[in-house]
């Protein structure tokens, strides 16, 4: 009884992301007389959800460190881009490369975008929110540079590498395999792993974490780094799902990851955030993407109404913070 | 095998403009409590952090267990089993208590992952050992000062420590909690470890350790056994000069009344507090640290509002919304953490000392810069700050000058009433009387003063009248002060 | 030098006496950030003027200026925000529902004044909205208050318009972008006296100093009896006040408005502050910087404009100029304005400890 106990109180941000979505989801199902619920639609929004959720895992981490990482719609664009091109021009000299190059190609130049976002913040103790805006013009720039003006079209990526998106395996989709692999490994990595407690430990108390011997610079930089990595796969994936890559792919997609992640519970001053609440986070976004349609909601709307939800919950949660201070301090009996 | 575990040899660390240890030697018996003394801004902090290797002495030896050693980095001394509880907690607050204690040596699982449910049940039994029933799976944050200590120290014997450093831990503690980690103390220090107790209190030196060691103004004075020297004699050792001397106070003829508190409540911090001061009366409030004294000055500045109660002045109730309100009526207030309340510290002192009254200077809605440095010189001069220069940042003082600037700051209004909280805290010995002589003088200009003060000699050489805190509330007010002993504001402040 | 001689008049004398002057210094008056800014002015200009030799005068180089006018105007209280430690992203936001308004009044009403007025009013609530936001719950941060306020708002202007565009404005408010004093455009005018404005406000006045204590430190600021929250609002509602005037001039110049106008503009206007040494850690910074840099980075886009370098060139440049000015005035930390060059000499070889 206690341990359920201690369950609920300890993942109450959870359940009650859980409960939200579940109301939605009745609500949307009985508006859109039983449109939203069907097995094609719920494959649709999961397929279309995935790539945000992944991109939401990486931002966890710089997020909890205590920083921000503008630069991921530029970073999954230009990795993108470099993989696209590669791909682009074995495709036509008739001998495609294989996917997993393809994907190895994008994560690596994604690693690079994220080490260099690291040092800057690490090591020349720039604001994250600036080294990342700076860097995200420059990654852009790169992209239209890589892209030389052109698209990169669906028949020029090959129909071996579109199946990356569209396959099967086992009757699931490759997109939610792939997403579903990264949340067990971030899963495990968050809570499991010295490194991934470090990163909870930095974002604390940068203070605390240095006299306990953590060496927060490389801490700093490994979480801008998964973040590259992960900003990496994203974009591949992005591109391959959209069947097209250009200058543009993913501008502004930062603000999604962000608002995933702040839906899901991670505090943007740092140290707290949980993979499961991120990932109930990005759903509950794909969800309102997905469903507002569904139920005739002009699509001009949408935009004002997930930023009317974002506020709102930030705001919501803020008062609920308060709420748990007045009360404690009651406790004091002062 | 050396007598000592841990031995220092003429440390000096240098700071940009200030030595904080000056050749400072230190020794450590195997298995005793040594007591380490000395008044704010000695050089104990710095001096634990020598120890635990955040700093590196520019001069100086280490020796453990007759051996020499060298600390790069926090890691090193914690592989040599040293240990350090610090003043301002470096706990993570967001997270577990578990994870607060095995932070940076997490047990594993056999697939090198963390081993939570082992760490938990370790946690566990490492709590009972002290003898305490926290649940290891609760958050930091949310548990109270004692307790986080109490895992602070589960956290140090987590790591095998032989030597444990405990930095002011009663500070924050009621009596019974005191009497709890003595407990903790000297059972680990029959299981084996040496502690070093960095305390104000002489009660705590008095109880648990066996030899002290007292700093001054970054020097070493010298080491003692607890039973050598009398209380007198360890208060000269660490002032450095007999008490009676710095207290210039003055038996002044009371005014009228004029300022008064009316069952001044805010939830969770005080509550009913009321009491009234005259013109030409300091009145000291003291009390444990978290008694809700900065709290209920605070208030009285709507700095944060209090949830009930009037203030009057002059008799009038005033309606205070915000600092300025309370300004403009003729309060003023010398926060407590100068750095982080009373001063820019990237400004120029000028500019800092006419930050709260840039209306005086204002014509046709633009500063007088002329005028306003004019006059930033004279009261800076008026407080005898060692500054050059009014373009100096009030970064590059001592703690005693910056206070001296803040006081130049609050004399730039007219008042009725100054509240200083903790005026000398980390202040040098000639600056704390200079700092005296202020007060006095604003109580023979017929000001009333407030001080809140936990410096026991301070509070009975300065005041007029004691009101004592306890647990957010008034618990005595001594109005007649010349019999009054530290004993009886002691017992008023604790009692259980 | 001049101190150690003040030293020892003072130890001499024995009582003390403190300067309230300073004598002009050489170096410290050339170590100035804003020496650094009129020299890469100088060398986009050389530049530009290689590129077009149209350019190489009066008429062009003040003409180039309408390039980036309309983020020239919220440049100034935007360093305002900066200056507080905040940030404000919903700004391009705000332009683009001020615009909106102003469409949808005109149209209905075919009253252009009433139209800027009512652009105006939407984008002073908008800023409103914001200011009141982060006064009432100082523990959230800015950026994700403004992050989802600026979905929000052009979130509503795309409500409103969907994906028409409303033109047919009166000839006179095409003037507005259009119109000029000889060669100099009224718009330019408009942005040098907005410059004089905020100068004055933040180096002159009661209110910019407290605005850089607030920068410096809230609590400090709070303690001396500054009225922080009110100070937060009005300056957040400033800027969403000249946002709509930048947005006015946005839609004279394009003679139309749509809901996606000024997208990704926030990022140029952060940028154009930030380069000009207004820090976004707050408390530093000054109007003069902030107005060379908006000259600077303007030009630059313009002068890359000319020689057809495609944006993709002035995005790189553009974000390298950014990391760079933060580092270094980073690096300086607390050791004084001043001193950027030995930083840059920091920031290449490698601390001790």
């Amino acid at each position: 009884m206690d341990k359920v106990k201690r369950f609920f109180s300890s993942n109450i941000r959870e359940i009650s992301l859980i409960i939200v979505i579940v109301v939605i989801a009745m609500f949307v199902e009985l508006r859109s007389g039983g449109r939203f619920l069907t097995s094609m639609n719920i494959n649709d929004m999961l397929m279309e959800t995935s790539v945000l959720a992944i991109m939401a895992v990486g931002m966890m981490m710089v997020i909890i460190t205590g920083g921000i990482d503008l630069s991921i719609g530029a970073t999954m664009a230009l990795s993108a881009m470099v993989g696209g091109t590669f791909l682009k021009s074995s495709v036509l000299s008739g001998n495609p490369l294989p996917n997993l190059l393809i994907v190895v190609i994008a994560i690596a130049v994604g690693i690079v975008c994220g080490l260099i976002n690291g040092a800057l913040v690490s090591k020349l103790k720039i604001l994250p929110i600036i080294a990342t805006l700076g860097m995200m013009n420059i990654y852009r720039g790169a992209t239209y540079l890589v892209a030389n003006g052109s698209w990169i079209k669906q028949a020029e990526m090959g129909p071996g590498f579109l199946t990356l998106a569209t396959g099967k395996f086992m009757g699931i989709n490759n997109l939610l395999i792939i997403a579903v692999v990264v949340y067990i490994i971030a899963y495990f990595f968050a809570g499991y792993t010295k490194t991934g407690r470090k990163i909870y430990a930095v974002g604390n108390s940068e203070e605390s974490a240095r006299v306990s011997g953590i060496k927060t610079d490389r801490v700093l930089v490994l979480a801008y780094t998964i973040m590259g990595a992960i900003a990496g796969l994203g974009g591949i994936l992005y591109v391959c799902k959209y069947g097209v890559a250009q200058g543009e792919t993913c501008t502004g997609y930062e603000m999604n990851v962000i608002a995933a992640c702040v839906l899901g519970g991670v505090s943007i001053t740092g140290g707290t955030g949980k993979v499961p609440g991120v990932l109930l986070g990005a759903i509950l976004l794909g969800m309102l993407n997905n469903a507002m349609p569904l139920i005739q909601v002009s699509s001009f709307w949408q935009e004002a109404i997930r930023g009317g939800i974002i506020l709102f919950s930030i705001i919501a949660n803020a008062l609920i913070q308060r709420n748990v201070e007045i009360k404690a301090l009651r406790r004091r009996n002062i | 095998m050396s007598d000592y575990i841990l031995e220092l040899k003429g440390i000096t660390k240098i700071f940009p403009g200030v030595k904080a240890l000056d050749n400072v030697h230190f020794s450590l018996k195997r298995g005793e409590i040594h007591a380490l003394m000395g008044e704010n801004g000695a050089g104990k902090s710095t001096f634990i952090k020598v120890i635990t290797g955040v700093h590196r002495p520019e001069e100086g030896e280490i020796y453990l267990n007759g051996q020499k050693v060298v600390f790069k980095t926090p890691k090193d001394a914690q592989n040599m089993s040293i240990a350090a509880i610090y003043q301002h907690g470096t706990t993570y607050q967001h997270l577990s208590v578990t994870e607060n204690i095995y932070m940076g040596h997490e047990k594993l699982t056999k697939f090198k992952t963390i081993a939570w449910n082992k760490m938990h049940k370790d946690a566990k039994a490492l709590l009972k050992r002290l003898g305490s029933d926290i649940d290891p799976r609760s958050i930091m944050g949310n548990l109270t000062v004692a307790e986080q200590q109490v895992v602070e120290i589960a956290k140090a014997i987590s790591t095998d420590a032989k030597i444990i450093i405990m930095d002011e831990p009663t500070a924050a503690l009621s009596k019974r909690e005191c009497e709890e980690l003595y407990r903790i103390t000297e059972q680990l220090r029959d299981e084996g470890c040496s502690i070093i107790f960095i305390s104000h209190r002489f009660e705590d030196m008095y109880r648990i350790a066996s030899r002290v060691t007292v700093f001054r103004d970054s020097q070493y004075i010298g080491t003692w056994g607890v039973n050598e020297l009398t209380n007198d004699e360890l208060i000269s050792k660490m002032v450095g000069r007999k008490i009676a001397d710095i207290y210039p106070k003055q038996q002044l003829e009371m005014g009228d009344e004029i300022f008064k508190l009316e069952g001044l409540s805010k939830l969770g911090y005080y509550k009913d507090i009321s009491f009234s001061l005259h013109a030409g009366e300091i009145l000291a409030m003291t009390g444990l640290v978290g008694a809700g004294r900065s709290e209920v000055c605070q208030g009285i500045m709507g700095i944060e509002k209090p949830d009930k109660g009037s203030v009057y002045l002059d008799g009038k109730k005033l309606k205070i919304k915000c600092v300025k309100d309370a300004m403009d009526a003729g309060i003023g207030y010398f926060p407590e953490d100068r750095q982080k309340q009373g001063l820019i510290l990237d400004w120029g002192l000028g500019d800092n000392v006419t930050l709260a009254t840039l209306e005086k200077f204002t014509k046709h809605t633009i500063i007088n810069r002329k005028a306003e440095r004019q006059k930033a010189k004279e009261l800076l001069e008026e407080v005898k700050t060692k500054a050059l220069s009014v373009f100096d940042k009030a970064s590059s003082l001592s703690g005693g000058n910056q206070q001296k600037v803040i006081v130049a700051k609050v004399l730039n209004s007219d008042l009725k009433v100054v509240i200083l909280d903790e005026p000398t805290k980390g202040v040098d010995v000639g600056a704390k009387a200079q700092i005296y002589e202020i007060m006095s003088s604003l109580a023979a200009k017929g000001y009333g003063v407030i001080m809140i003060s936990s410096e026991m000699p301070e509070v009975l050489g300065m005041a007029d009248t004691i009101l004592v805190m306890k647990e957010g509330r008034v618990s005595k007010i001594f109005n007649d002060c010349s019999n009054v002993t530290q004993e009886q504001i002691l017992e008023a402040a604790m009692n259980v | 030098m001049a101190k150690e001689i003040i030293r020892q008049a003072v130890s001499a004398d024995g009582t003390r006496t403190i300067q309230a002057e300073r004598s002009f210094e050489l170096k410290r008056f050339f170590l100035q950030w804003e020496w650094m800014l009129v020299l890469m002015l100088i060398l986009v200009n050389i530049f530009n003027i290689s590129a077009s030799p149209n350019y190489a005068n009066v008429k062009g180089i003040l003409n180039a200026t309408r390039d980036f006018l309309d983020k020239a105007i919220v440049v100034f209280p935007m360093a305002f925000v900066l200056m507080l430690g905040e940030i404000d992203i919903s700004v391009a936001s705000i332009m683009a529902l001020s615009a909106t308004i102003m469409g949808v009044v005109f149209q209905t009403t075919q009253n252009m004044v009433l139209a800027i007025f009512a652009g105006l009013v939407a984008g002073t609530v908008c800023g409103f909205i914001n200011g009141i936001i982060l006064a009432k719950f100082p523990e959230l941060s800015s950026m994700i208050v403004t992050l989802s306020t600026q979905i929000i708002f052009r979130g509503i202007a795309q409500i409103i318009l969907e994906t028409q565009s409303i033109s047919g404005f009166p000839s006179w408010f095409q003037q507005v972008a259009a119109g000029k004093v000889g060669y100099i455009p009224y718009a330019l005018i408009f942005v040098v006296v907005e410059a004089l404005f905020f100068a004055y406000l933040l180096h002159y006045t009661k209110f910019g100093r407290r605005t850089i204590a607030m920068g410096n430190s809230v609590t400090v600021a709070k303690y001396s009896g500054i009225k922080t929250d009110r100070t937060k609002i009005i300056i957040f509602t400033m800027v969403g006040l000249l946002s709509a005037v930048a947005a006015v001039y946005l839609a004279s110049k394009m003679s139309s408005v749509r809901s996606d106008v000024a997208k990704g503009y926030e990022l140029d206007i952060i940028a154009m502050a930030v380069l000009g040494g207004i820090s976004t850690s707050g408390g530093k910074g000054r109007i003069l910087g902030a107005s060379l840099a908006i000259l600077v980075i303007g030009y630059l886009r313009y002068g890359l404009g000319l020689i057809n370098a495609s944006s993709q060139i002035i995005m790189i440049v553009v974000g390298i100029l950014l990391i760079v000015a933060v580092a270094i005035p980073n690096l300086k930390g607390s050791v004084g304005q001043a001193n950027w060059i030995k930083n840059l000499k920091r920031m290449f070889i490698k601390q001790k400890n």
